[in-house]
């Protein structure tokens, strides 16, 4: 059997779709169990049920001298969007810009008791920059609480 | 003066760029030779322009001219030379201005290589290179103009982000631009064979060198940039599924599709119509790379300053560049006539298996860069497509690529023995099983994934291997015989060889520096010891240091293996006043067999430090592979077939002055 | 099959669309990447005292803000974007504003000389050295400019370098309506 030129185009196309077909189902259903959403503080209080899943958590870090401790190895410091708070404890070294009133994103789960356990934690890079992420909550939890729509 | 100089040469280009756009063009139709002819003189020319005024960039950087607004905000008087030069790259207006020199470099080497292109053909491709450079000149004067003024000079400059200031980074870019561009030259010669409607095996010849080129610059930005991101970044990873990092990854998978099709069109004169729709696409994700960078509506660690003006004024390009592109070739496609037929089980149909599932793997990839985005849009949610994704889409993809890749290439052109082929790989497929079952064995069939990517990257080995003794007729005639027939076999097979094999040491490096990597995280004081990976490290306590812009701590892990010490390891932390910045520099021993990786954190009330201490395997397996992969492209560059007549050309030249 | 070759066309057609979409929200302000009210906005100004930048200066200080409108200021002499909005500020001091600067950890010698080359509009400059202060103000990035009201309340926050159309379009106008 020998394919002329139009049978190769049919070939090309057909493959290509039976792949896509099988690219779509595994796409699909890798982004049901891996994508990982991004909450704020109060986003996540406002949640009823507590997301069993990965999550990350934004906003900025709190000025809280009695319970930011950035040493060690065991770090617990609060995440806010300046109208909830979250506590977040992370095991690790935290990156080299996490500062008190920068804007960081915590990955993990939340905990039975309130606290956000994360793995990771991702700070800005320079002083111009901010994860959007974190501009958008604050920018809409400041919103909120002036009372304009959301 | 410097400033100006740079300004008024690249409007020169700019009109130079219009001129090789238009003129060439009007002239292979109308097929007036001196308006062909100009192609060349002004590709030449417009190259000199953008590299005069890339140099006035680059003096004004060295000399610290803080009167220009791009050097105030990215340079610091008190910085190194290197980084002084780097830093011309290190921000949005520079690195586009770099990329726009070598995209007219590229153009100029069309115009001093191509002497041996039809006259039409070479004016067509240099009109459609004047066409991307004029408009990604006119993206630099309009939005993103490196030279303008800063009036007051301020005293001092900005400084560049430390995290930027390293060796690994400074030569990234160049590296990877060579790859996005180079790719704009066969995007061209896509686009001339469009317009002609004539494609053959010697215009396949015209573009694999240049493909080839692009590739092997490409893979090695890519490496590059992974092992910045590996020793600089502190975390132990070496790649994060980043989008920018993404952003090279598609063009690099489409472009291997393309350097593989290539060869289809130019031993079998088929497939042409899909490598003209691989040139294109290979080029347009190039440029979609570059949007989604430079426009920052993604966000990772690369990103530089967020301007959405840019991100439509690139968007725009997008559209016009690949869209016309896309546009002819939906017109013009069914002129391209059907070449040579072959049957489905053959080597151009193994091609072909290969090219659908990495241009699906590119495909996912892009899906899985722009979900978040496409979220955003739609609905407000916010979301992350992390490593997890990746791991459960593009690698099952991925797979049954290496699994073919040595089948396909053993099998013939036109029709095939599969069964054969299979045969004549006995001694790969039982090592590959030998490989899997001992694995399985050793670690208690906890591993089942690893012991098969392992067994693969064997297979992948071997049956090259095999391909190579077969070719040269190992152990069937005496060895120089042997050896002689290895000489004279063509440079490609031997780039395609150490490709391959190069692919496999890739794997073996990725699977067991991920799957048997060994982490601590410790609180440690001065007298400690950890072992990891067969070493033990005594920490010996902290220094102050000082570097030429920063001050810093230095932390000193004695390393011992079997009793002996073999190096003191100091990973640092540095500060540097002028950025108002810090950094980790992590203390990295670097072996064959894996990597003792020691970062520095924090001191605690108590005078403990955090220590993070990671055992990496063979983790230095991944850039070798990736390094010896661009190595065998650049041997398949030097193959006597693609430059025979340029060798013509020489020795005809060499005869003429002999006489 | 001939019209397969339209599939590249509509993929290409359907990522502009998304790109187009994402930008026009961002450029709509329906979506921001770095625009940020302020939480403070309509609250009084945090409490705090800076000491001055040069020695026998006069620092800056919360009490200061009460009884005029006026503009508080975040800068420093190695950030770019403060240099271009300078001459605005310089505009409103000969307009007859009240402007105070807080000096972001900065250089006192390098704030100095700035002051010096580009013309001081500052009624007093604060240092914030540790930049304790600026956190306070909520601040992200540098410059940064509020309007304060005559009662110490904080009315409008403005993010990055002014220009010349946010002095006619909004600083002015808010002042000008502030003062009567």
């Amino acid at each position: 059997m020998q394919l002329t030129g139009k049978q190769q185009r049919l070939t090309i196309v057909l493959l290509g779709l039976i792949l896509c077909s099988i690219a779509t189902a595994m796409i699909l259903a890798a982004l049901k169990d891996s994508v990982v959403y991004f909450y704020s503080p109060t986003n996540l209080l406002e949640k009823q049920t507590i997301p069993e899943r990965r999550v990350r958590v934004g906003g900025l870090v709190k000025k809280n001298e009695q319970i930011y401790t950035k040493t060690g190895v065991v770090n617990l410091f609060i995440v806010t969007d300046k109208k909830n708070d979250i506590t977040v404890r992370f095991t690790g070294i935290l990156p080299d810009l996490f500062r008190e009133g920068q804007g960081v994103v915590a990955e993990g789960k939340i905990g039975p008791n309130g606290v956000f356990f994360a793995d990771e934690v991702l700070a800005k890079h320079d002083e111009n920059y901010m994860p959007p992420e974190v501009a958008e909550t604050l920018r809409r939890s400041s919103k909120s609480k002036t009372g304009e729509p959301r | 003066m410097i400033a100006e100089t740079g300004q008024f040469t690249l409007v020169l280009a700019l009109i130079v760029a219009i001129v090789q756009g238009t003129l060439p063009l009007a002239g292979s139709v109308k097929n007036n030779i001196r308006l062909m002819a100009l192609g060349s003189t002004s590709a030449t020319s417009l190259f000199l322009c953008v590299l005069v005024s890339f140099g006035c960039l680059i003096q004004a950087f060295i000399v610290s001219d803080f009167s220009v607004f791009n050097v105030a905000q990215n340079s610091h008087t008190q910085k190194p030379l290197l980084y002084k030069i780097s830093g011309v790259w290190g921000n949005h207006e520079g690195s586009m201005l770099l990329w726009v020199t070598i995209l007219t470099l590229f153009g100029a080497s069309v115009a001093a290589f191509g002497k041996n292109l039809p006259e039409s053909l070479k004016a067509r491709v240099l009109s459609i290179q004047g066409l991307i450079s004029a408009s990604f000149i006119s993206f630099i004067l309009f939005t993103s103009n490196p030279f303008l003024r800063l009036d007051p000079a301020p005293v001092e400059g900005q400084g560049l982000n430390p995290i930027l200031q390293d060796p690994g980074l400074a030569f990234h870019p160049p590296f990877l631009y060579i790859g996005y561009v180079g790719f704009s030259i066969v995007f061209s010669f896509a686009v001339a064979a469009l317009i002609e409607g004539r494609i053959d095996p010697a215009w396949a010849r015209w573009v694999r060198p240049w493909t080839l080129a692009a590739w092997c610059s490409l893979t090695i930005g890519i490496a590059l940039g992974s092992w910045w991101a590996y020793y600089e970044l502190g975390w132990g990873g070496w790649w994060f599924w980043d989008p920018v990092e993404n952003a090279s990854l598609i063009p690099w998978l489409i472009g291997t599709a393309l350097l593989h099709s290539a060869i289809v069109v130019e031993k079998r004169d088929a497939l042409k119509s899909w490598t003209i729709l691989l040139a294109i696409l290979t080029f347009s994700m190039s440029l979609l790379g570059t949007f989604l960078v430079r426009s920052g509506i993604l966000t990772s660690v690369h990103t530089f300053a967020t301007d959405p003006e840019r991100g439509v004024f690139i968007l725009l390009l997008l559209i016009l560049i690949s869209g016309s592109a896309l546009i002819l070739y939906a017109l013009r496609a069914s002129l391209i006539l059907p070449g040579g037929v072959f049957s489905p089980i053959s080597r151009e149909a193994a091609l072909i298996f290969n090219n659908l599932l990495l241009t699906t793997g590119a495909a996912v990839v892009l899906l899985g860069t722009l979900y978040p985005l496409l979220l955003d849009a739609l609905y407000g949610a916010k979301v992350s497509v992390g490593p997890p994704f990746y791991n459960a889409t593009f690698l099952p993809i991925m797979a049954p690529v290496l699994v073919a890749c040595v089948i396909g290439s053993m099998l013939r052109w036109k029709r095939a023995d599969l069964a054969g082929v299979l045969g004549r790989l006995k001694v790969a497929t039982l090592t590959a099983l030998l490989v899997v079952l001992t694995i399985i064995w050793a670690t208690g069939s906890g591993d089942v994934l690893v012991a098969l990517a392992l067994g693969v990257s064997a297979w992948i080995i071997i049956g090259t291997m095999v391909q190579v003794s077969e070719r040269i007729n190992l152990f069937k005639f005496p060895l120089s015989k042997s050896l002689s027939r290895a000489r004279n076999l063509p440079r490609a097979f031997w780039g395609m060889v150490i490709s391959h094999s190069a692919l496999g040491i890739l794997v073996i490096g990725i699977t067991i520096s991920s799957a048997w990597r060994v982490e601590f995280i410790k609180l440690m004081k001065a007298g400690d010891t950890v072992s990891a990976g067969g070493y033990t490290l005594t920490f010996a306590g902290t220094l102050p240091i000082v570097g030429p812009n920063y001050t810093g701590i230095q932390g000193q892990f004695r390393v011992e293996r079997n009793g002996k010490e073999i190096t003191v390891l100091l990973p640092e932390k540095r500060s540097y006043p002028a950025e108002r910045n810090r950094t980790t520099e992590a203390g990295i021993l670097s072996t064959i067999s894996g990597d003792l990786y020691t970062v520095l954190g924090e001191m605690s009330e108590n005078g403990e430090w955090s220590t993070r201490i990671y055992f990496n395997p063979m983790i230095n397996w991944i850039w070798i592979g990736a390094i010896l992969m661009a190595f065998g492209g650049l041997i398949s560059l030097t193959d006597r077939r693609l430059h025979i007549r340029l060798l013509e050309k020489f020795s005809k030249e060499a005869n003429g002055n002999a006489a | 099959m001939r019209n397969a070759v339209i599939i590249p066309i509509c993929t290409l057609l359907s990522l502009v669309g998304i790109f187009g979409l994402y930008l026009w929200q961002i450029g709509t302000g329906q979506k921001s990447l770095n625009h940020l009210p302020s939480t403070l906005i309509n609250k009084p100004a945090p409490r705090f005292n800076l000491p001055p930048i040069n020695r026998g200066g006069k620092g800056f200080s919360t009490k200061m803000l009460r009884g005029n409108v006026s503009l508080v200021n975040i800068w420093a002499s190695w950030c770019i974007p403060c240099r271009v909005e300078h001459p605005y500020l310089m505009k409103l001091a000969q307009d007859g504003f009240s402007i105070y600067g807080i000096n972001y950890k900065d250089d006192p010698k390098n704030a100095n000389t700035f002051l010096k080359v580009l013309g001081n509009p500052y009624r007093a400059v604060g240092a914030d050295h540790s930049g304790l202060t600026s956190i306070d103000w909520g601040v992200y990035g540098y410059p940064e400019t509020f309007i304060v009201d005559s009662n110490g309340y904080i009315r409008y926050r403005h993010v990055g370098p002014l220009s010349e159309t946010d002095l006619s379009n909004t600083i002015q106008p808010i002042l000008k309506r502030l003062e009567n």
